[in-house]
């Protein structure tokens, strides 16, 4: 075949130290053609980022491809040489990352960044003044704002979108003809995200590359997606024209995960009137930084006057993108940051400027989820000890304490049998809801859940927000829910609220805000949903 | 630039710290037990003699007056004179400086240029023979004395094989390459420790860094593995070895007193034993600030070199 850029056949990974021989991906075909983005589309585990580094040819330590081919315009990848893959990376394949804050390296200059690739993949020696011009040029083709300038500016100093940009003008830099994309995006705002997409689309189009695009996202998929191939636990389940793929899904699995793209549409107005407040926040302030003994420093303000009422049993969700103040919002009705200023009625009674010792009798009513279930448990605590730890802490003997954790995990869906496992033991899934029941352990009246299934799979994802959905009906509980997603908040919350820089731009009942958004930036946001034209 | 204003703000706020050291080094000494002018009188002296020297010492006055008296030579950059010598501090200092602050450059410059590479091959080739073996030695540094590697050199390099002399110094004016083969067995012997220490953390540091997803995108634009590890991993991980060499430095001061003898090399840390055996006051406070003075100074060095290995630290 003339056309394809990369032709994976037969692929099979295994684990080199494994007794078992055991294989991460088994018998993957993947075809990448000129001009075309084929997307490999799959949960954690299923072996997607395994099938990008084997044909990278930088598979961790332990993992080692021992049966198929990888060809690249007909060369045989697999057996090649290392130095001959040196070359090739960088040259003929290019390759991103999905975090860009620590994918480019924090202590040089984008220009030196770019400059080395120039300098390693050839042998004469380049005048500074042709590489800068080079360099420049890749950068400005990234449509980056000031590039000359952008060149001698640290990672740091750039915004998330910019950094992606500077990776991907990174990775076209030497013209390849194989662009690989791990999650490029998933990291990104949704604003970002969607000028990323339209980037690489246009790249494609530009340079008759082929893509080779990992992600989780069936909404990214139906963005971008020429082609796409569905990936389960290893092995390939589904493949075909996008088109297709999205609309005739002939596998449970793929129906399953497309299923499961929120697609923002409350299933049930739950919409309780005039229930009695549990939280009132008024006027709430929150600034980072001290003006200084001279009055130089710098202050930010993260929230300004944010004002909400939340009621037993409703759900509010918090929306956002990186740096509008949800989380900074989160953690001071929480109390787990002291505001600047305001008010936050908790009960009837003001926690905002209470001090630790007055506050800790009223903890117990306002618990929290964070987003990473992996780093939010003890790794050496065992999941009984976490969630009695709490129990135990409000006043209950351990006795009580132990029955009283029984009813928390079948109350989140687990098994009473696992309090003697540890955290690892679990799916990230699993963790979630672990962390939940023991948000609950002191039986709170308020849970406030921040980004609590930005991490988890999108089946995974499903299933937290319908047991967030069924604890609120069954425990009359009010929640705070932050997220970055729109669509998240669509099919869980009563009311909505937006927040950017600091200031709720626009709040009401959910119905309202996705039938008719009134904000400018309410209305950029849900234009920026990936998968829109199709989901919704 | 900025840095020289950093410098100077920095500067002025070691001045409290250096007060304390000198209120302590007085101290210290006032309540130790011990009295110079019952040293410097003889076993016979007649009270009334004990008496003229202590108050032509000033040792008679209150102990704040003491302090504040010579708190105010030091502020004019007067170290005092010595009890013993008459001779000022401030020349008996720096006929000893010489060989202390070349025998401490000696061994923190080849500490480091041994014990970096060191730590980067042990965690680049980790858990192969050079990380186990230096691993191995490094223990083996911390594990024994100063002095007992000191006599060992001498035996192995000066006695059975005659490579350098077994004591005694030159100084520069005779030469570098006098200097430099004089102070070989005395920066070995003081080397050890501060290999095995910067190898450790320039291996725990360089493997945290080697993780990091900025080194597998070095990787996959193709660069060769020694640009990837020395370039892209190495400058990330000289915070944590900087800093560990800022305390090697301090540390050193203590090693030199004893390597000094061991080697019979005539530098400060010979002033300190005889000064504190005669109860010199006066000298063993200069020495004290002189030390307490470098000691700062490397803290700020090492200060404002994060700012050049790592442009997202500000200079503050």
């Amino acid at each position: 075949m003339s056309g394809a850029v990369l032709k994976v056949a037969g692929l099979t990974v295994e684990l080199t130290h494994d007794a078992d021989g055991r294989r991460i991906v088994r018998d993957i075909d993947v075809t990448v053609p000129r001009g075309q983005i084929v997307c490999v589309v799959g949960e954690s585990g299923s072996g997607k980022s395994v099938t990008a580094f084997s044909v990278m040819g930088l598979l961790p330590q332990g993992l080692k491809p021992v049966a198929g081919s990888i060809k690249l315009l007909g060369e045989e990848l697999i057996g090649a040489t290392s130095d001959r893959m040196r070359e090739l990376r960088g040259s003929r394949i290019g390759m991103i990352f999905q975090e860009p804050m620590t994918a480019l390296n924090p202590v040089m200059t984008v220009r030196e960044q770019l400059a080395e690739l120039i300098e390693w993949h050839s042998e004469k020696r380049h005048p500074k003044a042709e590489v800068d011009k080079r360099v420049l040029a890749a950068l400005e083709d990234m449509l980056l704002p000031n590039a000359a300038q952008m060149m001698h500016a640290y990672p740091h100093q750039l915004s998330g979108g910019q950094r992606q940009r500077v990776m991907i003008a990174m990775a076209m830099l030497l013209e390849p003809i194989l662009l690989i994309a791990d999650e490029p995006t998933t990291a990104l705002d949704v604003t970002t995200q969607k000028q990323i997409l339209v980037l690489i689309k246009d790249l494609v189009k530009r340079k008759n590359i082929g893509v080779l695009f990992i992600t989780h996202d069936f909404g990214v998929v139906a963005d971008i997606a020429d082609q796409v191939v569905v990936m389960q636990k290893g092995v390939v389940v589904e493949s075909g024209s996008a088109d297709a793929v999205l609309k005739n899904p002939a596998q449970p699995y793929t129906r399953l995960l497309i299923e499961s793209v929120p697609k923002g549409i409350r299933k049930s107005a739950e919409m309780r009137e005039s229930s009695p407040a549990v939280l009132e926040v008024k006027a709430l302030k929150m600034t980072y930084g001290h003006r200084g003994f001279f009055g130089r420093g710098r202050v930010t303000l993260a929230v300004k006057e944010a004002a909400f009422t939340l009621g037993r049993g409703e759900i509010l969700g918090v929306v956002g993108e990186s740096g509008s103040g949800k989380s900074t919002l989160a953690r001071c009705v929480s109390r787990l940051m002291k505001p600047t200023g305001g008010q936050i009625s908790l009960l009837g009674t003001d926690i905002a400027r209470a001090s630790n010792e007055t506050l800790r009798p009223h903890r117990r009513y306002i618990q929290v989820v964070f987003q990473d279930p992996y780093r939010s448990l003890n790794p050496r605590l065992s999941v009984g000890q976490s969630l009695i730890e709490g129990v135990v802490n409000f006043g209950a003997t351990p006795e009580a304490a132990r029955a009283r954790v029984a009813t928390l995990l079948e109350l989140v869906g687990m098994d009473t049998q696992i309090l003697d496992r540890f955290p690892h033991e679990f799916s990230g899934g699993q963790r979630q809801r672990i962390c939940i029941a023991r948000a609950l352990a002191s039986e709170p009246q308020i849970l406030i859940a921040d980004e609590a299934v930005s991490a988890l799979d999108v089946t995974v994802q499903a299933q937290v927000l319908k047991l967030f959905a069924d604890l609120r009906s069954r425990l009359g509980l009010a929640m705070l829910f932050i997220t970055h997603d729109l669509r998240v908040a669509g099919e869980l919350c009563d009311r909505i609220m937006v927040m950017k820089s600091g200031e709720i731009v626009e709040s009401g009942p959910t119905a309202d805000i996705f039938g008719n958004p009134q904000h400018p930036y309410t209305q950029a946001l849900f234009s920026a949903a990936p998968g829109r034209e199709r989901f919704q | 630039m900025a840095v020289a204003g950093v410098l100077l703000k920095r500067s002025v706020s070691v001045v409290p710290v250096l007060a304390v050291v000198a209120l302590i080094a007085f101290l210290l000494l006032r309540f130790s037990s011990g009295d110079p002018v019952a040293q410097l009188a003889g076993d016979n002296a007649d009270p009334a003699a004990i008496v003229a020297i202590r108050a032509r010492l000033g040792l008679d006055q209150p102990l704040p007056m003491q302090f504040l008296h010579w708190l105010w030579r030091l502020l004019q950059g007067d170290l005092g004179t010595s009890i013993v010598s008459n001779q000022p501090v401030s020349t008996l200092i720096a006929q000893r400086i010489g060989p202390t602050l070349s025998v401490s450059i000696t061994t923190i410059v080849f500490s480091v240029l041994v014990g970096v590479p060191i730590g980067v091959f042990a965690a680049w080739r980790r858990g192969g023979w050079l990380d186990r073996f230096a691993m191995w030695t490094s223990v083996t540094g911390f594990a024994v004395p100063t002095f007992a590697i000191g006599y060992f050199w001498i035996y192995l390099l000066s006695m059975q094989l005659g490579l350098f002399p077994v004591q005694g110094y030159a100084p520069l004016s005779a030469g570098l390459g006098v200097l430099l083969w004089h102070l070989a067995l005395p920066t070995l012997t003081l080397s050890l420790v501060y290999v095995a220490l910067i190898a450790r953390v320039a291996r725990t540091s360089l493997l945290e860094v080697l993780n990091e997803d900025f080194v597998r995108t070095a990787r996959a634009k193709g660069l060769p593995e020694r640009i990837v590890v020395f370039k892209h991993a190495l400058r990330n991980a000289a915070v944590p070895i900087v800093s560990i060499v800022g305390i090697g430095v301090a540390l050193l001061i203590g090693g030199v007193v004893v390597t000094e003898s061991v080697f019979n090399l005539p530098g400060l840390g010979r002033l300190t034993i005889d000064s504190v055996l005669a109860r010199d006051y006066p000298v063993i406070q200069g020495i004290i600030m002189v030390f307490g003075g470098a000691y700062v100074a490397i803290n700020l060095l090492v200060d404002i070199s994060y700012t050049f290995f790592d442009p997202r630290i500000s200079a503050q």
